[in-house]
């Protein structure tokens, strides 16, 4: 097997997917909080201001999700077909979210009528919640993993994927993103809408914290296999463990009104829970309990090394460029929301 | 019901529903670059007023686009996860191209040019304009690459047997220049700068005939028109090269474009007409020979007739592409017919003389929308009975473990989403329209309190 700096192509590329998959999660992952706590605020003028603060980014974070299904299509098309088929139902309803979401944010202050915008706010609020929750649904099933058939094709009922470690993860999810959002809207605003939001932020942090030990405690209880990759390599605690001091950051960091150094500790939070997820499945991209063999590996679901070759330069040229455009696009927007004629 | 057939009709109408709002953002863009380069240069009011009006306008069609456009990107999977296996080295590179080239380009940039204004100066507006234009230029590039090669494929082998069969990348730079790619790439540009034109033409004709906002809607009229005009006369060529390389790459599809049966006959060309499937004949008005001069420059030519292929190697509805087809050219001569005889108008100093020509232009907004879906229906159902043609069926690149049921839910689920979001979409567009290219030019930013944000006193000001 070719390498390159002494790893092979397919661990790079499962390596590339895992860092585009982390950064739709920190990006989206703020705007889609921002979204699931709206109806928290109950003024116009404050879900207005909320909504401006996402208005210029959320689709390039959004785009992110686009690379990520693209990587996951092109480098492992055979865990991009068995997982979009396998998820037919929970992912349909997360694009008709998907769908709902661009639009309520598109459509709701284009018109005055305090009905239409009500309406628009519930469809908004409630489409970031589930497709927050269909996104922790699908990460659950696909840690746990799903049964395959000799064709590496799902062979379970759908109905399966509601199981109370993935529903956990589901919850997990939520309330890791509302955090991440409510601390990402109190860098965004002022007087008492920031008031109101540093309460919400300690709230959802709370929220965050409980569920994330409930999983952890399910996991360790009754899927022991997934520690295995930490009880064989014991060095490797070190990111439990930063992930853990990273958590405790938030609320102090929140506490001293250093929001920003609160919203790089829940990214670095986000990032380090999926580099553990990614060491608890690797090889495994699908894993298939019941039939082990079945599985679908970074190395049994791979286009051809060429491909792999091809796509690692086109990363090469694309993550730079994609950097100095959303760093400009952010400093552009930085600070406090101002509405203008423009505005949402 | 069949699951081919469900999974079919679902692409069909989320493809063709999508396929409305990517080119309008393509043209518009270039309408865009347009108006905000003439305002940098001029400094006139009216473009800077013109522009903001139609970056509004691009807005809520970008934000459909992309909504239904992430649909597309994971309905491979879910719907085609055989194919997507099959095509994943080639179709699933291009596509990760797309988004990490063209969409993060075009999204980033967007966020400036709809909320930038007053914080950044005109000259960084005007290059974030120009990124989102090309932006979307880029993201035809990728997605048509991959259509392409589906059509023509070139830089592949084949590995593995049976279940297990799939293409992969030989030649990265063959694949992506199979021999369809360019000419179909500029035929799909063109098709969807013509879409914007022709947008912002019916629009400014409708100001003109109520009498509205006249000072900027006769000078975007004429920028419009100038674009279209420019255009559709190009498509004309470039369209004919397209067909060319069916001609040559794609023989069962060009027989089933005209109804042409019979390999050693004279082929015609049809101004439109009726193709009968079961009696393999087609009747209507043609141009005896006409295909066979343009395949071989020759009126006296045989061409390549759908017998020579065994049927079930056949376009399934050959009457279908012949109507599409025909559609397509139709709506094509309309936009060059029409965009002449506005200029011919212009040079006499009539062009906004006659009511009944504004009508014409009002409604001249379908056109194109028209020509664009025909022509991808003809170029899809072209291709049938392959997905990949000559290499892999559309019967087996269906997911084998997504049932009729799950299919028929996610399509009705769609149909009523799409129904709604289209009935909101030509609401909004309307209120826009008629709310018209005013008080957009303001710099000032809003203060809290300010009228515009209370709801029901802006309710009352648009009574």
């Amino acid at each position: 097997m070719q390498t390159f700096l002494g790893l092979d192509y397919n661990l790079w590329w499962f390596i590339v997917f895992g860092a585009v998959i982390s950064g739709y999660a920190i990006l989206d992952g703020f705007d889609l909080g921002a979204g699931s706590l709206h109806l928290f605020l109950n003024k116009e003028q404050s879900r207005r201001i909320a909504m401006n603060a996402i208005g210029p980014i959320w689709d390039g974070n959004e785009v992110w999700l686009v690379i990520g299904g693209g990587a996951l299509f092109a480098g492992f098309p055979v865990a991009y077909a068995a997982i979009f088929s396998a998820f037919y139902i929970p992912f349909m309803i997360f694009l008709v979210g998907l769908i709902f979401r661009a639009v309520s944010i598109e459509f709701r202050s284009k018109e005055p009528w305090p009905w239409w915008r009500k309406a628009w706010d519930i469809v908004y609020c409630s489409a970031s919640i589930i497709i927050s929750l269909s996104l922790g649904l699908m990460l659950g099933n696909v840690v746990e993993g799903v049964p395959l058939d000799s064709n590496r094709e799902f062979s379970g009922d759908w109905l399966s994927f509601f199981n109370p470690f993935a529903i956990l993860v589901a919850i997990t999810t939520l309330a890791l993103f509302m955090m991440h959002g409510a601390i990402f809207l109190t860098m965004k605003t002022e007087n008492r809408l920031f008031v109101k939001l540093h309460v919400l932020a300690n709230n959802f942090i709370i929220f965050f914290v409980v569920s994330f030990v409930i999983t952890t405690l399910y996991t360790l209880l009754y899927i022991p296999h997934l520690s295995d990759f930490f009880r064989s390599h014991p060095l490797y605690f070190l990111i439990p463990l930063l992930m853990t001091l990273s958590i405790a950051n938030i609320p102090r960091q929140v506490k001293i009104g250093k929001y920003r150094f609160a919203f790089i500790s829940s990214a670095i939070t986000i990032a380090l829970l999926l580099i553990m997820v990614a060491l608890e499945v690797f090889p495994y991209l699908l894993y298939s309990p019941q039939r082990p063999a079945n599985s679908i590996t970074v190395y049994n679901a791979a286009s051809s090394t060429r491909t792999m070759k091809i796509l690692l330069i086109m990363a090469l040229i694309g993550t730079p460029l994609v950097g100095v455009y959303t760093s400009f696009v952010f400093w552009t927007f930085k600070g406090k929301v101002k509405l203008d004629e423009m505005s949402y | 019901m069949d699951v081919e057939i469900l999974a079919r009709v679902q692409f069909g109408f989320t493809i063709g529903f999508h396929y409305i709002y990517p080119p309008l953002s393509i043209g518009l863009g270039l309408i865009l670059v347009i108006l905000e380069g003439l305002y940098l240069k001029t400094g006139d009011k009216i473009y800077e007023m013109a522009v903001r009006f139609w970056i509004r306008i691009f807005a809520l069609i970008f934000g459909i686009g992309v909504a239904t456009g992430i649909i597309m990107e994971f309905e491979f999977g879910t719907n085609w996860a055989t194919y997507s296996k099959y095509v994943g080295d080639i179709f699933g590179s291009a596509l990760a191209a797309e988004g990490i080239f063209a969409f993060a380009l075009e999204s980033g940039f967007l966020g400036i040019l709809i909320f930038g204004w007053n914080r950044v100066g005109p000259r960084i507006h005007f290059l974030s304009t120009i990124m989102v234009f090309f932006g979307s230029l880029f993201s035809a590039v990728w997605i048509v690459v991959a259509n392409s090669w589906q059509q023509t494929p070139a830089g592949y082998h084949i590995v593995g047997e049976g279940l297990n069969a799939r293409a992969e990348i030989t030649d990265f730079w063959a694949m992506v220049f199979n021999p369809s790619s360019v000419d179909r790439l500029l035929h799909v540009w063109i098709g969807a700068i013509l879409a914007g034109a022709f947008l912002v033409l019916s629009v400014n004709a409708w100001y003109m005939l109520h009498k509205k906002h006249l000072e900027i809607a006769r000078p975007t009229f004429k920028i419009a028109l100038t674009v279209a005009t420019i255009f559709s006369l190009l498509q004309l060529f470039i369209g004919d090269r397209s067909a060319d390389k069916v001609a040559q790459y794609q023989p069962a599809k060009l027989a089933a474009m005209e109804g042409h049966y019979d390999s050693s006959a004279v082929a015609d060309m049809y101004l439109f007409g009726y193709v009968n499937k079961k009696a393999e004949t087609t009747t209507g008005v043609k141009i005896p020979g006409g295909l066979s001069f343009l395949t071989h420059g020759s009126f006296k030519a045989p061409v390549t007739g759908l017998r020579a292929f065994r049927p079930e190697d056949r376009p399934s509805q050959v009457n279908s592409v012949f109507q599409f087809y025909h559609l397509m050219v139709i709506m094509g001569l309309a936009m060059i017919g029409l965009s002449l005889f506005g200029c011919w108008l212009w040079w006499r100093k009539k062009l906004f003389d006659h009511r009944w020509l504004l009508w014409i232009f009002a409604w001249s907004v379908m056109l194109p929308q028209v020509a664009n879906q025909a022509g991808w229906f003809t170029a899809e159902m072209g291709r049938q009975p392959w997905v990949v043609y000559g290499l892999l069926r559309t019967s087996d690149a269906l997911s084998k473990v997504v049932t009729a049921n799950q299919i028929l839910f996610s399509l009705i689920l769609f149909t009523i989403v799409y129904i709604v979001l289209f009935a909101l979409f030509l609401f909004l567009l309307n209120r826009k329209i008629q709310h018209g290219p005013v008080d957009y030019g303001t710099k000032e930013p809003i203060e809290d309190g300010n009228r515009r944000d209370n709801p029901l006193l802006e309710h009352e000001q648009a009574q």
